[in-house]
Protein backbone atom coordinates (compact mmCIF):
# COMPACT_ATOMS: atom_id res chain seq x y z
CA UNK A 1 0.00 0.00 0.00
CA UNK A 2 2.42 2.42 -0.83
CA UNK A 3 0.04 4.97 -2.71
CA UNK A 4 -1.54 6.69 -0.55
CA UNK A 5 -4.45 7.95 -3.17
CA UNK A 6 -5.44 4.04 -3.13
CA UNK A 7 -5.96 3.50 0.16
CA UNK A 8 -7.98 7.18 0.45
CA UNK A 9 -10.20 5.63 -1.61
CA UNK A 10 -10.40 2.34 0.07
CA UNK A 11 -11.18 4.42 3.41
CA UNK A 12 -13.84 6.58 2.23
CA UNK A 13 -15.77 3.65 0.71
CA UNK A 14 -19.33 3.51 2.12
CA UNK A 15 -20.49 0.91 4.56
CA UNK A 16 -23.69 -1.70 3.39
CA UNK A 17 -26.54 -1.92 5.63
CA UNK A 18 -25.99 -4.81 8.01
CA UNK A 19 -27.20 -7.55 7.14
CA UNK A 20 -29.53 -10.30 9.13
CA UNK A 21 -28.51 -12.86 11.67
CA UNK A 22 -29.50 -15.34 9.65
CA UNK A 23 -27.59 -14.09 6.56
CA UNK A 24 -24.38 -13.99 9.00
CA UNK A 25 -25.14 -17.62 9.74
CA UNK A 26 -25.04 -18.36 6.19
CA UNK A 27 -21.80 -16.86 5.59
CA UNK A 28 -20.66 -19.14 8.49
CA UNK A 29 -22.50 -22.24 6.69
CA UNK A 30 -20.68 -21.20 3.50
CA UNK A 31 -17.18 -20.81 5.50
CA UNK A 32 -17.75 -24.61 6.66
CA UNK A 33 -18.17 -25.94 2.63
CA UNK A 34 -15.04 -24.07 1.85
CA UNK A 35 -13.30 -26.17 4.31
CA UNK A 36 -14.37 -29.01 2.45
CA UNK A 37 -12.81 -27.88 -0.50
CA UNK A 38 -9.08 -26.75 0.96
CA UNK A 39 -8.83 -29.98 3.18
CA UNK A 40 -10.02 -32.53 1.40
CA UNK A 41 -7.94 -34.94 3.84
CA UNK A 42 -10.17 -34.74 6.41
CA UNK A 43 -13.19 -35.60 4.06
CA UNK A 44 -10.92 -38.64 3.13
CA UNK A 45 -10.56 -39.26 7.00
CA UNK A 46 -14.65 -39.05 8.02
CA UNK A 47 -14.82 -41.65 5.26
CA UNK A 48 -12.31 -44.16 5.47
CA UNK A 49 -12.43 -45.04 8.44
CA UNK A 50 -16.14 -46.21 8.54
CA UNK A 51 -16.03 -47.92 5.07
CA UNK A 52 -13.14 -49.61 7.16
CA UNK A 53 -15.23 -51.19 9.99
CA UNK A 54 -18.13 -52.21 7.40
CA UNK A 55 -15.51 -53.95 5.35
CA UNK A 56 -13.61 -55.63 7.77
CA UNK A 57 -16.67 -56.29 10.16
CA UNK A 58 -18.46 -57.77 7.65
CA UNK A 59 -16.01 -60.20 5.81
CA UNK A 60 -14.10 -60.94 8.88
CA UNK A 61 -16.20 -61.26 11.38
CA UNK A 62 -19.74 -61.23 9.68
CA UNK A 63 -19.37 -65.29 8.96
CA UNK A 64 -18.46 -66.25 12.36
CA UNK A 65 -20.96 -63.88 14.10
CA UNK A 66 -23.66 -64.68 12.07
CA UNK A 67 -23.62 -67.82 10.23
CA UNK A 68 -23.11 -65.20 6.77
CA UNK A 69 -21.84 -62.07 5.87
CA UNK A 70 -24.65 -60.79 4.26
CA UNK A 71 -27.17 -61.30 7.71
CA UNK A 72 -24.23 -60.02 9.74
CA UNK A 73 -24.33 -56.75 6.83
CA UNK A 74 -28.03 -56.39 7.65
CA UNK A 75 -27.69 -56.24 11.35
CA UNK A 76 -24.35 -54.14 11.66
CA UNK A 77 -25.00 -51.39 8.96
CA UNK A 78 -27.41 -49.04 11.06
CA UNK A 79 -25.08 -49.75 13.82
CA UNK A 80 -22.00 -48.50 11.93
CA UNK A 81 -23.91 -45.09 10.91
CA UNK A 82 -24.34 -44.15 14.35
CA UNK A 83 -20.79 -44.96 15.19
CA UNK A 84 -19.59 -43.10 12.30
CA UNK A 85 -22.17 -39.86 13.28
CA UNK A 86 -20.87 -40.33 17.01
CA UNK A 87 -16.97 -40.26 16.01
CA UNK A 88 -17.42 -37.42 13.94
CA UNK A 89 -19.65 -35.20 15.34
CA UNK A 90 -16.16 -34.45 17.50
CA UNK A 91 -14.72 -32.58 14.25
CA UNK A 92 -16.41 -29.42 15.34
CA UNK A 93 -15.39 -29.38 18.28
CA UNK A 94 -11.91 -30.06 17.14
CA UNK A 95 -12.22 -26.97 14.43
CA UNK A 96 -13.54 -24.81 17.60
CA UNK A 97 -10.55 -25.42 19.15
CA UNK A 98 -8.31 -24.65 16.52
CA UNK A 99 -10.09 -21.42 15.37
CA UNK A 100 -9.85 -20.34 19.36
CA UNK A 101 -5.83 -21.34 18.87
CA UNK A 102 -5.64 -19.10 16.06
CA UNK A 103 -7.32 -15.81 17.10
CA UNK A 104 -9.80 -16.16 14.51
CA UNK A 105 -12.85 -16.05 17.21
CA UNK A 106 -11.49 -12.41 18.38
CA UNK A 107 -11.70 -11.11 15.04
CA UNK A 108 -15.74 -12.77 14.98
CA UNK A 109 -16.57 -11.61 18.46
CA UNK A 110 -14.73 -7.97 17.66
CA UNK A 111 -17.38 -7.93 14.43
CA UNK A 112 -20.85 -6.11 15.26
CA UNK A 113 -22.61 -9.87 14.22
CA UNK A 114 -24.85 -12.11 15.55
CA UNK A 115 -22.24 -13.37 18.25
CA UNK A 116 -23.92 -17.17 17.71
CA UNK A 117 -23.48 -17.21 14.14
CA UNK A 118 -20.15 -18.87 14.09
CA UNK A 119 -21.37 -21.76 15.90
CA UNK A 120 -24.52 -21.77 13.11
CA UNK A 121 -21.47 -22.46 10.34
CA UNK A 122 -19.94 -25.36 12.44
CA UNK A 123 -23.41 -26.83 12.75
CA UNK A 124 -23.71 -26.53 8.98
CA UNK A 125 -20.22 -28.12 8.59
CA UNK A 126 -21.38 -31.25 10.74
CA UNK A 127 -24.73 -31.50 9.20
CA UNK A 128 -22.78 -32.00 5.52
CA UNK A 129 -19.99 -34.21 7.03
CA UNK A 130 -23.09 -36.24 8.41
CA UNK A 131 -24.41 -36.62 5.09
CA UNK A 132 -21.57 -37.32 3.65
CA UNK A 133 -20.34 -40.16 5.72
CA UNK A 134 -23.62 -41.88 6.25
CA UNK A 135 -24.70 -41.74 2.12
CA UNK A 136 -21.17 -43.00 1.34
CA UNK A 137 -21.59 -45.89 3.65
CA UNK A 138 -25.48 -46.59 2.87
CA UNK A 139 -24.22 -46.60 -0.80
CA UNK A 140 -21.15 -49.17 -0.04
CA UNK A 141 -23.90 -51.16 1.62
CA UNK A 142 -26.52 -51.10 -0.38
CA UNK A 143 -23.57 -52.52 -3.22
CA UNK A 144 -22.96 -55.34 -0.65
CA UNK A 145 -26.23 -56.42 -0.31
CA UNK A 146 -27.96 -54.38 2.41
CA UNK A 147 -31.24 -53.97 2.08
CA UNK A 148 -33.36 -51.59 3.85
CA UNK A 149 -36.65 -52.81 4.60
CA UNK A 150 -38.51 -49.51 4.66
CA UNK A 151 -36.82 -48.22 1.28
CA UNK A 152 -36.24 -44.54 0.69
CA UNK A 153 -38.41 -43.34 3.65
CA UNK A 154 -36.36 -45.19 5.93
CA UNK A 155 -33.06 -44.38 4.75
CA UNK A 156 -34.42 -40.27 4.25
CA UNK A 157 -36.33 -40.92 8.17
CA UNK A 158 -32.69 -43.00 9.33
CA UNK A 159 -30.34 -39.54 7.55
CA UNK A 160 -32.85 -37.38 9.57
CA UNK A 161 -32.30 -39.43 12.99
CA UNK A 162 -28.28 -39.38 12.56
CA UNK A 163 -28.31 -35.49 12.14
CA UNK A 164 -30.31 -34.91 15.34
CA UNK A 165 -27.40 -37.60 16.98
CA UNK A 166 -24.73 -35.76 15.23
CA UNK A 167 -26.19 -32.39 16.60
CA UNK A 168 -27.06 -33.67 20.18
CA UNK A 169 -23.45 -35.31 20.40
CA UNK A 170 -21.68 -32.75 18.88
CA UNK A 171 -22.49 -30.14 22.04
CA UNK A 172 -19.88 -32.54 23.97
CA UNK A 173 -17.04 -31.70 21.61
CA UNK A 174 -17.99 -28.06 21.45
CA UNK A 175 -17.53 -27.72 24.98
CA UNK A 176 -14.48 -29.76 25.15
CA UNK A 177 -13.15 -26.93 21.90
CA UNK A 178 -13.67 -24.49 24.32
CA UNK A 179 -12.39 -25.56 27.23
CA UNK A 180 -9.22 -27.78 25.92
CA UNK A 181 -5.94 -25.82 25.00
CA UNK A 182 -5.13 -27.80 21.77
CA UNK A 183 -7.05 -29.49 19.23
CA UNK A 184 -5.61 -32.85 19.49
CA UNK A 185 -6.32 -32.82 23.84
CA UNK A 186 -9.75 -32.28 22.11
CA UNK A 187 -9.33 -35.51 19.66
CA UNK A 188 -7.77 -37.91 22.63
CA UNK A 189 -10.44 -36.65 25.34
CA UNK A 190 -13.32 -37.68 22.51
CA UNK A 191 -11.47 -41.36 21.81
CA UNK A 192 -11.25 -42.06 25.31
CA UNK A 193 -14.93 -41.17 26.01
CA UNK A 194 -16.38 -42.39 22.54
CA UNK A 195 -14.51 -46.20 22.32
CA UNK A 196 -16.47 -47.90 25.19
CA UNK A 197 -19.63 -46.26 24.59
CA UNK A 198 -19.39 -47.50 20.93
CA UNK A 199 -17.45 -51.17 21.67
CA UNK A 200 -19.88 -51.66 24.67
CA UNK A 201 -23.20 -51.48 22.65
CA UNK A 202 -25.21 -53.68 20.23
CA UNK A 203 -23.35 -51.85 17.32
CA UNK A 204 -21.31 -54.62 16.74
CA UNK A 205 -22.35 -57.99 18.41
CA UNK A 206 -26.02 -59.05 19.95
CA UNK A 207 -25.62 -58.86 23.96
CA UNK A 208 -27.45 -61.57 24.41
CA UNK A 209 -23.79 -63.74 24.95
CA UNK A 210 -22.49 -60.89 27.12
CA UNK A 211 -22.05 -61.18 30.94
CA UNK A 212 -24.99 -59.62 33.00
CA UNK A 213 -23.04 -57.05 34.44
CA UNK A 214 -21.78 -55.91 30.92
CA UNK A 215 -25.28 -56.38 29.33
CA UNK A 216 -26.91 -54.11 32.27
CA UNK A 217 -24.31 -51.52 30.92
CA UNK A 218 -25.03 -52.15 26.90
CA UNK A 219 -28.62 -52.16 27.60
CA UNK A 220 -28.90 -48.25 28.96
CA UNK A 221 -26.23 -47.49 26.96
CA UNK A 222 -27.47 -44.41 24.87
CA UNK A 223 -25.38 -45.45 21.84
CA UNK A 224 -27.21 -49.07 21.99
CA UNK A 225 -30.68 -47.17 22.31
CA UNK A 226 -30.07 -45.33 19.45
CA UNK A 227 -28.32 -48.37 16.85
CA UNK A 228 -32.22 -50.20 18.29
CA UNK A 229 -34.03 -46.97 16.69
CA UNK A 230 -31.99 -46.36 13.85
CA UNK A 231 -32.48 -50.76 12.83
CA UNK A 232 -35.95 -50.12 13.43
CA UNK A 233 -36.20 -46.90 11.34
CA UNK A 234 -34.25 -48.82 8.70
CA UNK A 235 -37.00 -52.15 9.29
CA UNK A 236 -39.72 -49.98 9.50
CA UNK A 237 -40.91 -51.72 12.81
CA UNK A 238 -39.52 -49.05 14.83
CA UNK A 239 -42.01 -48.48 18.10
CA UNK A 240 -42.20 -44.69 19.93
CA UNK A 241 -40.74 -46.43 23.20
CA UNK A 242 -37.59 -47.40 20.51
CA UNK A 243 -38.27 -43.94 19.43
CA UNK A 244 -38.30 -42.21 22.14
CA UNK A 245 -35.23 -43.83 24.40
CA UNK A 246 -32.79 -42.85 20.98
CA UNK A 247 -33.95 -39.42 21.43
CA UNK A 248 -33.49 -38.79 25.51
CA UNK A 249 -29.05 -38.24 24.92
CA UNK A 250 -29.13 -36.02 21.97
CA UNK A 251 -31.81 -33.54 23.75
CA UNK A 252 -30.19 -33.88 26.90
CA UNK A 253 -27.47 -32.87 25.77
CA UNK A 254 -28.51 -30.22 23.81
CA UNK A 255 -30.54 -28.93 26.88
CA UNK A 256 -27.50 -28.83 29.29
CA UNK A 257 -24.76 -28.36 26.85
CA UNK A 258 -25.93 -25.74 24.62
CA UNK A 259 -26.57 -23.58 27.47
CA UNK A 260 -23.12 -24.24 28.87
CA UNK A 261 -21.26 -23.71 25.28
CA UNK A 262 -22.57 -20.25 25.20
CA UNK A 263 -21.87 -19.00 28.48
CA UNK A 264 -18.15 -20.63 28.16
CA UNK A 265 -18.08 -18.83 24.77
CA UNK A 266 -19.44 -15.18 26.43
CA UNK A 267 -16.60 -15.20 29.36
CA UNK A 268 -13.98 -16.09 27.50
CA UNK A 269 -10.65 -14.93 28.18
CA UNK B 1 -30.27 -0.39 13.50
CA UNK B 2 -28.57 3.01 13.11
CA UNK B 3 -24.90 3.04 11.15
CA UNK B 4 -22.67 2.71 13.81
CA UNK B 5 -19.99 4.45 12.60
CA UNK B 6 -21.57 7.82 12.97
CA UNK B 7 -20.86 8.50 16.81
CA UNK B 8 -23.87 9.64 18.83
CA UNK B 9 -24.92 13.48 18.96
CA UNK B 10 -22.52 15.68 21.32
CA UNK B 11 -19.60 13.08 21.29
CA UNK B 12 -16.52 14.38 22.10
CA UNK B 13 -13.29 15.04 19.67
CA UNK B 14 -12.39 12.09 21.81
CA UNK B 15 -11.74 8.55 19.73
CA UNK B 16 -11.30 7.06 23.31
CA UNK B 17 -11.56 7.86 26.66
CA UNK B 18 -10.62 5.63 29.29
CA UNK B 19 -11.21 6.02 33.21
CA UNK B 20 -9.62 3.73 35.92
CA UNK B 21 -9.86 0.24 33.27
CA UNK B 22 -8.58 -2.60 35.32
CA UNK B 23 -8.30 -6.02 34.80
CA UNK B 24 -7.40 -9.15 37.22
CA UNK B 25 -6.51 -12.31 36.36
CA UNK B 26 -6.80 -13.73 39.37
CA UNK B 27 -3.90 -12.40 41.45
CA UNK B 28 -2.42 -10.84 39.01
CA UNK B 29 -3.50 -7.29 38.07
CA UNK B 30 -3.09 -7.50 34.44
CA UNK B 31 -4.19 -3.69 33.98
CA UNK B 32 -4.38 -1.98 37.31
CA UNK B 33 -6.17 1.26 36.81
CA UNK B 34 -5.26 3.13 33.47
CA UNK B 35 -6.48 6.28 31.98
CA UNK B 36 -6.53 7.46 28.35
CA UNK B 37 -7.49 9.78 26.00
CA UNK B 38 -7.05 9.86 22.29
CA UNK B 39 -7.48 12.23 20.21
CA UNK B 40 -9.54 11.62 16.68
CA UNK B 41 -7.62 10.86 14.11
CA UNK B 42 -4.11 10.32 16.13
CA UNK B 43 -1.96 7.53 15.93
CA UNK B 44 -1.33 6.91 19.48
CA UNK B 45 1.15 4.50 20.74
CA UNK B 46 1.21 2.21 24.07
CA UNK B 47 4.83 0.98 24.78
CA UNK B 48 5.90 -1.47 27.46
CA UNK B 49 7.78 -4.72 27.85
CA UNK B 50 5.73 -7.91 27.41
CA UNK B 51 3.39 -8.77 30.28
CA UNK B 52 3.19 -5.51 31.00
CA UNK B 53 -0.85 -5.43 30.05
CA UNK B 54 -0.70 -3.68 26.84
CA UNK B 55 -2.83 -6.79 25.17
CA UNK B 56 -5.44 -7.07 27.65
CA UNK B 57 -5.82 -2.83 27.71
CA UNK B 58 -6.26 -3.68 24.23
CA UNK B 59 -8.92 -6.77 23.99
CA UNK B 60 -10.97 -4.43 26.79
CA UNK B 61 -11.32 -1.60 24.67
CA UNK B 62 -11.92 -3.99 21.64
CA UNK B 63 -14.96 -5.78 23.48
CA UNK B 64 -13.29 -8.84 23.57
CA UNK B 65 -12.63 -8.54 27.42
CA UNK B 66 -15.41 -6.92 30.29
CA UNK B 67 -13.21 -4.66 32.56
CA UNK B 68 -13.36 -5.71 36.39
CA UNK B 69 -13.44 -1.67 36.96
CA UNK B 70 -13.12 1.13 34.97
CA UNK B 71 -14.64 2.14 32.38
CA UNK B 72 -14.26 3.71 28.90
CA UNK B 73 -15.96 5.28 25.68
CA UNK B 74 -14.73 4.29 21.58
CA UNK B 75 -16.44 7.18 19.20
CA UNK B 76 -19.03 7.95 22.47
CA UNK B 77 -20.22 4.82 22.53
CA UNK B 78 -19.78 2.86 26.52
CA UNK B 79 -17.81 -0.35 26.08
CA UNK B 80 -20.62 -1.99 28.96
CA UNK B 81 -23.69 -0.13 27.75
CA UNK B 82 -23.41 -0.38 23.98
CA UNK B 83 -20.46 -2.96 23.09
CA UNK B 84 -22.65 -3.92 19.85
CA UNK B 85 -22.37 -0.79 18.84
CA UNK B 86 -18.55 -0.15 19.67
CA UNK B 87 -17.98 -3.23 17.65
CA UNK B 88 -19.39 -1.42 14.33
CA UNK B 89 -17.15 1.21 15.13
CA UNK B 90 -13.66 -0.67 15.52
CA UNK B 91 -11.53 -3.45 13.96
CA UNK B 92 -9.07 -5.12 15.62
CA UNK B 93 -5.87 -7.16 14.30
CA UNK B 94 -4.30 -8.79 17.38
CA UNK B 95 -1.11 -10.45 17.63
CA UNK B 96 -1.59 -13.79 16.39
CA UNK B 97 -2.77 -13.20 12.70
CA UNK B 98 -6.93 -13.79 12.94
CA UNK B 99 -7.28 -15.03 9.75
CA UNK B 100 -8.60 -18.95 8.71
CA UNK B 101 -5.35 -20.07 7.30
CA UNK B 102 -7.07 -22.62 5.35
CA UNK B 103 -8.55 -20.49 3.23
CA UNK B 104 -7.40 -18.13 0.57
CA UNK B 105 -6.68 -14.65 1.30
CA UNK B 106 -8.95 -13.78 -1.24
CA UNK B 107 -12.09 -16.01 0.64
CA UNK B 108 -10.78 -14.78 4.23
CA UNK B 109 -11.73 -11.17 2.56
CA UNK B 110 -14.64 -11.98 0.80
CA UNK B 111 -15.98 -13.68 4.87
CA UNK B 112 -15.63 -10.68 6.33
CA UNK B 113 -16.82 -8.24 3.54
CA UNK B 114 -20.07 -10.43 3.64
CA UNK B 115 -19.94 -10.88 7.51
CA UNK B 116 -20.31 -7.05 7.31
CA UNK B 117 -23.24 -6.81 4.62
CA UNK B 118 -21.42 -6.76 1.66
CA UNK B 119 -23.54 -8.96 -1.00
CA UNK B 120 -22.54 -11.02 -4.05
CA UNK B 121 -20.18 -9.40 -6.43
CA UNK B 122 -19.79 -6.19 -3.82
CA UNK B 123 -18.25 -8.48 -1.45
CA UNK B 124 -15.93 -10.09 -3.76
CA UNK B 125 -15.18 -6.08 -5.43
CA UNK B 126 -13.82 -5.28 -1.79
CA UNK B 127 -12.13 -8.09 -1.27
CA UNK B 128 -10.33 -7.63 -4.52
CA UNK B 129 -9.61 -4.12 -3.97
CA UNK B 130 -8.16 -4.56 -0.44
CA UNK B 131 -6.03 -7.46 -2.08
CA UNK B 132 -4.70 -4.49 -4.69
CA UNK B 133 -3.95 -2.32 -1.99
CA UNK B 134 -2.27 -4.39 -0.05
CA UNK B 135 0.59 -6.05 -2.68
CA UNK B 136 -1.09 -9.15 -2.30
CA UNK B 137 -3.58 -9.55 -5.48
CA UNK B 138 -0.63 -12.37 -6.51
CA UNK B 139 -1.17 -14.27 -3.51
CA UNK B 140 -5.22 -13.78 -3.66
CA UNK B 141 -5.95 -17.36 -4.46
CA UNK B 142 -3.14 -18.64 -1.88
CA UNK B 143 -3.86 -20.47 1.28
CA UNK B 144 -3.17 -18.24 3.71
CA UNK B 145 -1.24 -21.00 5.71
CA UNK B 146 1.57 -20.56 2.82
CA UNK B 147 1.92 -16.35 3.02
CA UNK B 148 5.40 -15.46 5.13
CA UNK B 149 4.89 -13.09 7.39
CA UNK B 150 4.44 -9.86 6.56
CA UNK B 151 1.84 -10.95 3.87
CA UNK B 152 0.14 -12.55 6.60
CA UNK B 153 -0.31 -9.45 8.34
CA UNK B 154 -0.63 -7.09 5.51
CA UNK B 155 -3.62 -9.42 4.85
CA UNK B 156 -4.77 -9.25 8.50
CA UNK B 157 -4.64 -5.06 8.60
CA UNK B 158 -6.49 -5.56 5.05
CA UNK B 159 -8.98 -7.87 7.06
CA UNK B 160 -9.96 -4.44 9.51
CA UNK B 161 -10.52 -2.18 6.58
CA UNK B 162 -13.45 -4.03 5.12
CA UNK B 163 -15.28 -1.32 5.85
CA UNK B 164 -13.56 1.70 7.82
CA UNK B 165 -13.28 1.05 11.14
CA UNK B 166 -13.32 4.51 12.82
CA UNK B 167 -10.90 3.41 15.60
CA UNK B 168 -8.23 1.02 14.36
CA UNK B 169 -6.72 -1.02 17.28
CA UNK B 170 -3.19 -2.92 16.29
CA UNK B 171 -1.60 -5.12 19.12
CA UNK B 172 2.45 -5.74 18.15
CA UNK B 173 1.90 -5.23 14.37
CA UNK B 174 5.06 -5.76 13.15
CA UNK B 175 5.95 -8.35 16.00
CA UNK B 176 8.32 -11.46 14.10
CA UNK B 177 8.75 -9.54 10.77
CA UNK B 178 12.00 -8.72 9.06
CA UNK B 179 12.97 -5.05 8.51
CA UNK B 180 11.50 -4.89 4.99
CA UNK B 181 8.31 -5.82 5.78
CA UNK B 182 8.18 -3.72 9.27
CA UNK B 183 8.80 -0.75 7.14
CA UNK B 184 6.65 -2.01 4.82
CA UNK B 185 3.68 -2.34 7.95
CA UNK B 186 4.93 1.29 8.99
CA UNK B 187 3.75 2.81 5.43
CA UNK B 188 0.26 0.74 5.97
CA UNK B 189 -0.03 2.35 9.20
CA UNK B 190 1.00 5.28 8.54
CA UNK B 191 -1.06 6.26 5.03
CA UNK B 192 -4.21 5.02 7.35
CA UNK B 193 -3.71 7.78 9.31
CA UNK B 194 -3.85 10.32 6.92
CA UNK B 195 -6.88 8.94 5.47
CA UNK B 196 -8.18 9.73 8.74
CA UNK B 197 -8.48 6.44 10.67
CA UNK B 198 -7.65 6.47 14.60
CA UNK B 199 -4.97 4.41 15.18
CA UNK B 200 -3.98 2.51 18.72
CA UNK B 201 -1.50 0.93 18.86
CA UNK B 202 1.01 -1.37 20.93
CA UNK B 203 4.49 -2.14 20.59
CA UNK B 204 7.38 -3.21 22.82
CA UNK B 205 9.88 -1.64 20.05
CA UNK B 206 10.44 1.76 21.18
CA UNK B 207 11.81 2.31 18.16
CA UNK B 208 8.39 2.30 16.47
CA UNK B 209 6.35 4.06 19.21
CA UNK B 210 9.22 7.10 18.24
CA UNK B 211 8.62 6.56 14.40
CA UNK B 212 5.09 6.32 14.23
CA UNK B 213 2.86 7.40 17.30
CA UNK B 214 1.88 11.21 17.83
CA UNK B 215 1.35 10.35 21.81
CA UNK B 216 3.04 7.61 23.51
CA UNK B 217 1.32 5.96 26.95
CA UNK B 218 4.55 3.81 28.49
CA UNK B 219 2.77 0.98 30.90
CA UNK B 220 4.52 -1.16 32.95
CA UNK B 221 2.65 -3.64 35.31
CA UNK B 222 -0.60 -3.04 34.23
CA UNK B 223 0.06 0.84 35.12
CA UNK B 224 0.77 3.89 33.03
CA UNK B 225 3.91 5.41 34.49
CA UNK B 226 4.39 8.22 31.64
CA UNK B 227 2.59 9.43 28.91
CA UNK B 228 3.75 12.17 25.83
CA UNK B 229 4.99 13.19 23.09
CA UNK B 230 8.12 11.28 21.93
CA UNK B 231 10.35 14.60 22.85
CA UNK B 232 8.29 15.53 25.78
CA UNK B 233 9.33 11.41 27.27
CA UNK B 234 12.78 12.49 26.14
CA UNK B 235 12.88 15.89 27.39
CA UNK B 236 11.31 14.53 31.22
CA UNK B 237 14.51 12.05 31.28
CA UNK B 238 17.22 14.87 31.20
CA UNK B 239 18.42 17.29 28.17
CA UNK B 240 21.02 14.90 26.79
CA UNK B 241 22.96 11.97 27.07
CA UNK B 242 26.77 11.29 26.74
CA UNK B 243 27.81 8.24 24.86
CA UNK B 244 31.54 6.81 25.73
CA UNK B 245 32.95 4.01 24.90
CA UNK B 246 36.48 3.67 26.47
CA UNK B 247 39.62 2.09 25.16
CA UNK B 248 40.27 0.20 28.38
CA UNK B 249 37.74 -1.71 29.69
CA UNK B 250 39.44 -2.45 32.95
CA UNK B 251 39.25 1.45 33.89
CA UNK B 252 35.51 1.55 33.58
CA UNK B 253 34.61 2.02 37.63
CA UNK B 254 37.23 4.51 37.75
CA UNK B 255 35.22 6.45 34.82
CA UNK B 256 32.15 6.13 36.32
CA UNK B 257 32.71 7.37 40.18
CA UNK B 258 35.04 10.35 38.00
CA UNK B 259 31.68 10.60 35.98
CA UNK B 260 29.35 10.41 38.88
CA UNK B 261 31.22 13.05 41.24
CA UNK B 262 31.45 15.50 38.37
CA UNK B 263 27.76 15.39 37.07
CA UNK B 264 25.69 14.15 39.92
CA UNK B 265 24.10 11.46 37.81
CA UNK B 266 25.02 7.88 37.82
CA UNK B 267 26.32 6.31 34.72
CA UNK B 268 24.64 3.34 32.66
CA UNK B 269 27.21 1.04 31.86
CA UNK B 270 26.35 -1.53 28.93
CA UNK B 271 25.86 -4.93 29.04
CA UNK B 272 29.74 -4.97 27.17
CA UNK B 273 31.01 -3.71 29.54
CA UNK B 274 33.26 -0.86 28.41
CA UNK B 275 30.58 1.51 26.90
CA UNK B 276 29.01 4.27 29.21
CA UNK B 277 26.29 6.52 28.57
CA UNK B 278 25.39 9.40 31.49
CA UNK B 279 23.05 12.05 31.23
CA UNK B 280 23.94 14.98 31.41
CA UNK B 281 21.77 18.43 32.01
CA UNK B 282 24.12 20.82 30.13
CA UNK B 283 26.57 20.71 27.40
CA UNK B 284 29.03 22.54 29.70
CA UNK B 285 28.95 18.94 32.05
CA UNK B 286 29.34 17.24 29.49
CA UNK B 287 32.68 19.10 28.50
CA UNK B 288 33.69 18.89 31.83
CA UNK B 289 32.93 15.50 32.34
CA UNK B 290 35.42 14.26 28.91
CA UNK B 291 38.31 16.65 30.14
CA UNK B 292 38.36 14.89 33.55
CA UNK B 293 38.77 11.49 31.52
CA UNK B 294 41.32 13.08 29.54
CA UNK B 295 42.91 14.39 32.63
CA UNK B 296 43.21 11.26 34.34
CA UNK B 297 44.40 9.41 31.17
CA UNK B 298 41.31 7.22 30.51
CA UNK B 299 40.98 6.70 26.96
CA UNK B 300 38.08 7.10 24.89
CA UNK B 301 37.77 5.05 21.84
CA UNK B 302 34.80 6.81 20.82
CA UNK B 303 32.33 9.74 22.03
CA UNK B 304 28.80 11.15 21.22
CA UNK B 305 26.19 13.49 22.32
CA UNK B 306 22.47 12.87 22.08
CA UNK B 307 19.11 13.42 23.05
CA UNK B 308 18.52 10.22 25.07
CA UNK B 309 16.85 7.10 22.74
CA UNK B 310 13.17 5.98 24.09
CA UNK B 311 14.97 2.90 25.62
CA UNK B 312 16.92 5.34 27.67
CA UNK B 313 13.15 7.19 28.64
CA UNK B 314 12.36 3.31 29.37
CA UNK B 315 14.48 2.27 31.20
CA UNK B 316 14.83 5.62 33.38
CA UNK B 317 11.10 5.47 33.86
CA UNK B 318 10.58 2.00 34.60
CA UNK B 319 13.75 2.62 37.32
CA UNK B 320 11.81 4.49 38.97
CA UNK B 321 8.67 2.31 39.54
CA UNK B 322 9.33 1.05 43.12
CA UNK B 323 9.54 5.04 44.32
CA UNK B 324 5.33 5.44 44.63
CA UNK B 325 5.57 9.08 43.61
CA UNK B 326 6.97 8.73 40.00
CA UNK B 327 4.72 5.78 39.87
CA UNK B 328 1.35 7.89 39.14
CA UNK B 329 2.03 10.69 37.55
CA UNK B 330 2.21 12.18 34.35
CA UNK B 331 4.94 13.09 32.60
Amino acid sequence: MDDTNSTISLIHAARPPQPSALSNALVFGWRAVLKFKHIPEQLFDLVMTPIMFTLLFTFVFGGALSGSTGAYLQYFLPGILVQTVVFNSMYSGMGLSTDLGKGLFDRFRSLPIWSLSPFAGLMVGDILRHLIASLLILIIGIILGYRPEAGLIGILEALLLLIVIGFGFGWIFLVLGLVMSTPSTVMTMAFTGIMPLVFASNIMVDPATMPSLLRAFVEVNPVSLMTTAMRGVMAGNITAVQLGAALIAPILLTLILAPLTLWLYRRRK
Amino acid sequence: MPDTAVPPAGASILAIEARGLAKHFGDVRAVDGIDLDVPRGMIFGILGPNGAGKTTLLRMLATLLPPDAGSAKVLGFDLKESPHEVRGSIAMTGQFASLDEDLTGRENLILLARLWGFRGQNAKKRADDLLTAFDLADAASKQVKDYSGGMRRRLDIAASLVVTPGVLFLDEPTTGLDPMARKSVWRMIRSLSEAGVTILLTTQYLEEADQLAARIAVIDHGRKIAEGTSRELKAATGSGFLHLTLVDAARVEDAELMLEEITGNKPQRSSEGAALSLMVDTPQNANRALAALIAANIELADFSMGAPSLDEVFFALTGQITEPKNAEGDV
